[in-house]
């Protein structure tokens, strides 16, 4: 029995190890690192240089603009996604044939085999001089100008992010006993109080799954800003490119990006608990 | 029938693209009765009850709540509810607000006070006041089940319906929720509709049992009339246990057919319809009609081949040589060694009430001679 006990777990460890490596090396040591870096000093040359300062974060009002542009435009794109995505999620989950469903829910997810660089270049083209514009410009309305706009990376966060907030609040609203929606009914609500006080309850911890996804992951977004924002709409990622292989000023760099994780973790956690109270759910997975 | 039914069916079919699911339905329910519709899964209850709640709208015919055709109607503004199968509570309110629900409905609002003290009321009703700010999933099913039941009546609907609202619990509390629901029904006296499968369930709790089939009503009556009196051969058997015997008309005595056995037997039995000469019927013996130990005339004798010891009663499994085999009931008296062993030998006679005699169903369960004057009883 004991050397039973002895193998099992030296099996689970030998499973675990690779994955455990794994995050070590490519995941706590660079946090760890970048901690460490955050409170140095530049090298004269670039670089990092030892010591204990917090100059680094008193430094970071330097970056509001950074800051200002991702804390506003992450969670208004990620609620543009959502405003788009639910309607969707709905369609798919309670009102599309069955025959039809996993069709129209691969055409949601068929974009993502494309990389997202090349379909925001295609957006760059699109919504460019000789894109848009250009049509509207024959039918003679001049001087519309789209790229290089915050409008423009609104809009290349929604096409890019739709697909990560379409699937979880369809698997919610999928996985929604329909006997409620009757009963709901059957108790006198209209299909208007139906939907506020009962599926888009239940479909909440879907909605803040959705939302935590597509807005950690725009907190960290570098591309989009570049390409239709034409370095005019600045996000966070893009002072960090800045600063580590431009100005190469590792120890500011590191402390933005501390703050930027601290940031996203208590807005995960803000979010987890907004859901899982509003839905009654016991437990809520995010992500 | 004077008053106006509270529901009424008339013709209604319903379709499911190629699929009949209920086939030109006539029904009336009177006032403040407890209706079962009782029958095997797929023979269109569910479908009838989802109808007058207005979840389904009927392919032809019509559905009258209280005299009102109820077409176009959607569920919100139909003057029933209804206790869902597995109570379809919300998981995400407390039982205070699954049973205001209803309540919070209500236009013109209602004041919250009054809310309050309705929804008070409505839990007292089914024993669970004090219970409000427990969550759904903190409850046990017999719990849940008086939740669902509070958050129906709460709106004082007209007509109460319940679609398989026991099937869930254990059979203790089966039992005793059947007795509650019994009371609850004749204290607030609207008329409960109970859809069920289970046919103990229906003949002990309802006045008024509807036999269906086939997507047809085969039978309604009073539970002892639906037991004694079985329309068909299709109703004998779903309802109770019985033994059927098949045989051939072999001639007519009085109102009795005479009906020889396979093993040439002849025995007497009534008739719900006209039967031919040599055609070939089944006939009906409850067990509890059968009585064991020898007497004169016993026309049966067979061995006991099982034993099944029930406390008030004993059932016997007997095989007769040609028959087949037998279930008889006895009862027991306390210390009165009154039972046989298997492997013993006994004599069958009939101890009371006359054997029924039915056409042989023709291909599978559709009988063409059903009988048609089906009563209605208020």
């Amino acid at each position: 029995m004991h050397g039973n006990r002895f193998r099992h777990n030296i099996l689970t460890a030998l499973l675990l190890a690779p994955a455990t490596v794994w995050l070590v090396v490519f995941l706590v040591l660079p946090f760890v690192a970048i901690a460490v870096f955050s409170v140095g000093e530049r090298a004269p040359e670039g670089g990092y240089q030892a010591a204990f300062t917090l100059a680094q974060y008193a430094n970071l009002p330097a970056r509001a603009t950074a800051f200002w542009n991702t804390m506003m435009l992450a969670p208004a794109g990620a609620l543009a996604c959502l405003l788009v995505a639910y309607p969707v999620a709905y369609y798919l989950a309670l009102k599309a044939p069955q025959r039809w469903r996993l069709i129209l829910l691969a055409l949601v997810v068929i974009p993502f085999w494309t990389s997202l660089l090349m379909r925001t270049y295609a957006w760059m083209y699109i919504l460019g001089g000789r894109g848009i514009p250009a049509l509207l410009a024959f039918v003679g309305i001049e001087d519309v100008r789209l790229i290089n706009t915050p409008g423009a990376v609104l809009l290349g966060i929604v096409y890019g992010y739709l697909p990560l907030m379409i699937l979880p609040i369809y698997v919610s609203l999928e996985r929604l006993d329909r006997r409620l929606l009757e009963a709901s009914a059957d108790l006198g609500a209209t299909p208007l109080s139906t939907f506020l006080g009962v599926t888009l309850k239940l479909s909440l911890p879907g909605v803040m799954t959705g939302f935590s996804l597509v807005m950690i992951l725009l907190l960290g977004e570098y591309l989009i800003p570049t390409l239709l924002g034409g370095g005019k709409v600045f996000f966070i990622g893009n002072a960090l490119v800045d600063l580590f292989l431009q100005s190469r000023n590792w120890p500011f760099g590191s402390a933005i990006a501390i703050t930027l994780v601290a940031v996203s973790v208590v807005a995960l956690i803000a979010a987890n608990r907004i859901s899982t109270r509003v839905s009654g759910a016991r437990r809520v997975d995010l992500i | 029938m004077t008053a106006v039914p509270d529901i009424e069916f008339r013709g209604v079919t319903k379709r499911y693209g190629a699929v009949t699911a209920v086939t030109a339905i006539d029904l009336a329910i009177p006032p403040s009765a407890f209706v079962a519709l009782l029958g095997p899964s797929g023979c269109g209850k569910t479908t009838c009850l989802r109808m007058i709640g207005g979840f389904e709208q009927s392919s032809e015919g019509q559905v009258f709540i209280r005299g009102q055709d109820m077409a176009g109607t959607p569920p919100y503004r139909r003057p029933v509810n209804m206790v869902f199968q597995q109570y379809a509570l919300f998981p995400h309110l407390d039982v205070e607000a699954n049973v205001s629900y209803g309540l919070r409905q209500a236009r013109p609002r209602l004041s919250s006070q009054e809310i309050g003290r309705r929804a008070g009321e409505a839990l007292e009703m089914v024993r669970l006041a004090g219970y409000g700010g427990r969550k759904i999933h903190e409850l046990s099913g017999g719990q849940q089940q008086r939740v669902a039941l509070a958050r129906a009546l709460v709106n004082k609907p007209a007509v109460l319906l319940l679609d398989e609202p026991l099937a869930a619990l254990d059979k203790k509390l089966r039992t005793d929720m059947q007795i509650e629901l019994q009371n609850l029904q004749r204290e607030i006296g609207i008329t409960f509709v109970l859809v069920t499968h289970d046919q103990e369930e229906a003949l002990s709790m309802s006045d008024l049992v509807c036999v269906m089939n086939g997507g047809r009503i085969v039978q309604l009556g009073q539970p002892s009339e639906i037991y004694d009196e079985p329309a068909d051969l299709f109703v004998a058997d779903f309802v109770g246990k019985t033994n059927l015997l098949s045989g051939k008309v072999a001639g007519h005595t009085g109102d009795l057919v005479n009906v020889a056995l396979a093993d040439g037997t002849v025995i007497a039995a009534r008739k719900r319809i006209a039967l031919q000469q040599g055609e070939a019927v089944s006939v009906s013996l409850r067990p509890e009609s059968l009585s064991l130990g020898a007497t004169e005339g016993s026309p049966f004798k067979g061995i006991v081949r099982n034993r099944i010891f029930l406390g008030s009663t004993a059932e016997y499994a007997i095989e007769i040589q040609g028959i087949g085999t037998l279930l008889a009931k006895a009862d027991h008296v306390i210390g009165h060694g009154n039972l046989f062993k298997p492997g013993e030998p006994v004599a069958i006679g009939f101890a009371s009430g006359t054997p029924l005699a039915f056409p042989e169903i023709k291909n599978n369960g559709t009988n063409q001679r059903v009988a048609k004057n089906v009563e209605i009883i208020s």
